[in-house]
């Protein structure tokens, strides 16, 4: 038949311009894909270049004479006046015995950090029987001789332009040349503070600041979170004012975190008296922050329980307060920990409302509890990338990695739990 | 429903617990100093902190960077431990701040001056040197410059280097600095921009006349583009330098002195950005910087006046103290045995009539 006919004409006509145009979204879909897993490479291969370096710190070896006169005279350990800058200082001159002026001494200084008499005193303090003794003893180099080492000065340009003299790149090469310096293993990066020496500044601070200010959050964030979702859900009248409020809360989720850092410092700090830089305060903003994120998650979690077994539960005559809790809770609760961790990551990440409430501070003391003053990861990346030292920039980059690192495992964990715990009908 | 209520009532118990046991916690004392203020000095304070901590037996001062304003209104607010101790300062504290002090009980601050910081107009390292005088810089950034006849403003019509000045390149006018916000913006603005802009004899007049007039035209920067506003990170603008070498940025000294092999300042009115030149005062662009202690503190916080003593001995704000490693420009020896002397004897401000 001619109808037909045409008809099925017209669809071979158009055929090819359908599979072509499938073709083509299908081409612009995987574009799309590769352009963001390009991006995502970029930023990971440059961190992971900047950063990597920071893991490894330059150490000079050193055979540290620990003289009794001078740290421990008559017999006793005098650490108020015990000289141990001194004692490392002679021991790297040692190496250099042509050098006598006051000039050239100050200048062989510079290549030890100012940790290394600390490092050298904490080892005699912990072992008091080496007093007497020569130890040799790996301690951190000045972080010009770090950026020196891992090739971030140029030792081929003018002496003028680079932070190390001539003579100073000299000793270090004598001094590489006799195995007195290596690479090594940065643990300050994990178990110091804070400091305003790239050598031996470290990320231990600012992970404890998170961490208390991550269980305030969650202490306080998820009770209340699940609380109200299964109010709203299960208990809750459907009317103009529940919806009034569900309407408020997704708005809440999408508000600039900034906003909950001004009302953090206004209500917390002002009003209420709590301590500027206290991981409590921090925890309470980011309590705030995630409250609604969590409250969205566990009432889509609620929901797809299905209705058949809160109708069962009633039907064999549990009260709706037992269906909640006996029923609903346990089979939404892999949902509603999804929703928390996820929270929690985006807890992590935050900087800007911590700005409000005085977290971007020096300060190097690990925090020891909710109301010592603390910094957070994230503001400690800020203050890094900040500073005028160099060697700062791959540490700004190994404490992203670092903080990144964080991220992905709770969100591997949001992951795991869902796969191991939801039950499907 | 009993469940119910014990449910929601531990939820409340706890949460009303939680707060309780955080406000006792604020009005107990405080075992560590508390710092305050500019961004600038930060550097510098926490080098001093840092040492402090770790040579003696009390807590490393914490330092917070609020900017020279911020700090000293929370320095003003009040005495006690909820108070800082310290604000640091990129500028002199001004009289309406010292008289909010006072109406807050903060009467006894003492003044420490540490050093001088000197800003620097730098471009990448193979681009040509520049020697530049104020008027250039004037010329160049403001938003309006005198036209021909004296009296007479016109929207900056310069593009190039130039224009400004037939003796500069003819490469265009691309300036990287600081925004609004930041001290070292003020102080540029104030010392460069103004320095060029009272050269002009009938505006240097208006200071006089009409003052409001004369730093509207004096401290406004163009908004056409040739000046950009490249954010508080001094280190984005020494990396944007290295990109574009047709740039300039405007930073400070510490941040050259750091970067020495990929940057370099220009001279102004014929004087390099260097350490002696700065310390001398012949370098025009240098501010003076300060922390402000409260004066009831000291004795009252542990460290407060081992801090002080830190601060401004020889080993540290000295020649050759380990702050002038990091930048910070010594005061000449004179002024800084009178300042260490004033500030150990704890000789405070003299009280603005109320």
């Amino acid at each position: 038949m001619p109808n037909q006919m045409t008809s099925r004409a017209r669809v071979e006509a158009g055929l090819s311009r359908r599979k072509r145009k499938e073709k083509i979204f299908r081409a612009s879909g995987l574009l799309a894909t590769a352009i963001g897993i390009l991006f995502l490479g970029i930023f990971f291969s440059t961190l992971v270049a900047k950063g990597a370096s920071a893991f490894v710190q330059t150490y000079l070896l050193l055979d540290v004479e620990l003289t009794a006169e001078t740290i421990a005279p008559g017999g006793e350990l005098d650490l108020e006046y015990a000289d141990f800058d001194g004692l490392v200082r002679t021991a790297l001159r040692n190496n250099f015995p042509e050098l006598s002026g006051r000039n050239d001494r100050r200048e062989l200084n510079r290549l030890l950090s100012v940790g290394a008499g600390f490092q050298v005193r904490d080892l005699v303090v912990a072992n008091p029987d080496l007093i007497g003794t020569t130890q040799e003893i790996w301690v951190p180099a000045a972080s010009n001789v770090d950026m020196l080492m891992k090739g971030n000065i140029d030792a081929t340009v003018d002496e003028s332009l680079r932070n190390l003299s001539d003579r100073q790149i000299r000793w270090i090469d004598t001094l590489d040349q006799a195995g007195r310096v290596d690479l090594r293993l940065n643990k300050a990066l994990f178990t110091n503070g804070d400091s305003r020496e790239p050598e031996l500044a470290g990320i231990r601070g600012a992970m404890m600041g998170s961490f208390f200010m991550l269980v305030v959050t969650i202490a306080l964030a998820f009770p209340v979170g699940v609380a109200a979702a299964i109010y709203l859900e299960e208990f809750a009248p459907k009317n103009r004012w529940s919806d009034l409020v569900e309407v408020n809360i997704n708005n809440l989720a999408a508000v600039p975190s900034i906003v909950f850092g001004l009302l953090g410092l206004a209500v917390f700090i002002n009003w209420m008296g709590l301590p500027r830089s206290a991981p409590l305060v921090g925890g309470l903003v980011l309590a705030l922050l995630t409250l609604p994120v969590i409250i969205i998650a566990s009432r889509a979690a609620i929901k797809a329980v299905p209705p058949s077994i809160r109708e069962a539960a009633l039907g064999l005559g549990a009260s709706k307060m037992q269906v909640v809790f006996h029923h609903v809770m346990p089979l939404a609760m892999p949902g509603m920990l999804t929703g928390a961790i996820i929270g929690m990551s985006r807890a992590l990440g935050e900087s800007a409302p911590l700005l409000m409430i005085g977290m971007i501070a020096f300060i190097v003391d690990v925090p020891g509890g909710f109301t010592d003053p603390a910094t957070a990861l994230p503001v400690q990346i800020y203050l890094w990338a900040d500073s005028p030292e160099r060697a700062f920039a791959e540490r700004t980059s190994a404490a992203i990695i670092v903080l990144l690192a964080f991220l992905l495992l709770m969100n591997l964990a949001a992951v795991i739990l869902r796969r191991r715990m939801e039950r499907r009908w | 429903m009993i469940n119910k209520r014990r449910f929601s009532s531990i939820l409340s118990v706890s949460i009303v617990g939680l707060t309780l046991s955080a406000s006792t916690f604020a009005q107990s004392g405080r075992d560590y100093v508390y710092v305050v203020g500019s961004s600038t000095v930060y550097p510098f304070a926490t080098v001093v902190a840092e040492r402090f901590g770790r040579g003696s037996e009390f807590k490393t001062p914490k330092i917070e960077s609020t900017g020279s304003g911020g700090g000293l209104k929370l320095f003003c607010d009040g005495v006690g431990v909820d108070y800082p101790d310290i604000a640091n300062s990129s500028r002199a504290i001004k009289e309406s701040e010292i008289s909010t002090c006072a109406s807050n009980g903060v009467t006894g601050i003492v003044e420490v001056k540490i050093g001088y910081d000197g800003i620097v107009i730098a471009n990448a390292l193979q681009s040509d040197a520049l020697d530049l005088s104020r008027r250039d810089i004037f010329m160049a950034l403001a938003k309006m410059v005198p036209g021909e006849k004296a009296g007479e403003l016109i929207e900056n019509p310069f593009v190039t280097w130039a224009d400004v000045n037939p003796d500069l390149p003819a490469i265009k006018i691309e300036v990287l600095g600081p925004p609004p916000t930041s001290g070292t913006r003020d102080a540029f603005v104030e010392l460069a921009m103004e320095g060029g802009c009272s050269s002009v004899a009938w505006i240097k007049d208006l200071k006089k006349s009409d003052e409001d007039r004369y730093k509207a035209i004096c401290h406004t920067v163009r908004e056409d583009g040739a000046f950009v506003e490249a954010g508080e990170n001094d280190n984005l603008i020494v990396q944007k330098l290295q990109a574009n070498p047709h740039a300039f940025g405007i930073f400070g000294f510490s941040f050259l002195d750091q970067n020495r092999e990929s940057v370099k300042g220009a001279s102004i009115d014929g004087v390099a950005p260097t350490f002696d030149a700065i310390s001398d005062g012949s370098y025009p662009v240098s501010r003076p910087l300060f922390f402000y202690a409260k004066k009831a503190h000291v004795d009252v916080i542990p460290g407060l006046r081992g801090y002080l003593r830190e601060f401004t001995s020889e080993r540290a704000w000295g020649e050759e103290g380990y702050l002038s490693d990091r930048g910070l420009i010594p005061l000449p020896e004179d002024e800084r045995r009178e300042v260490a002397a004033n500030t150990l004897k704890l000789n405070t401000l003299p009280l603005t009539s109320q």
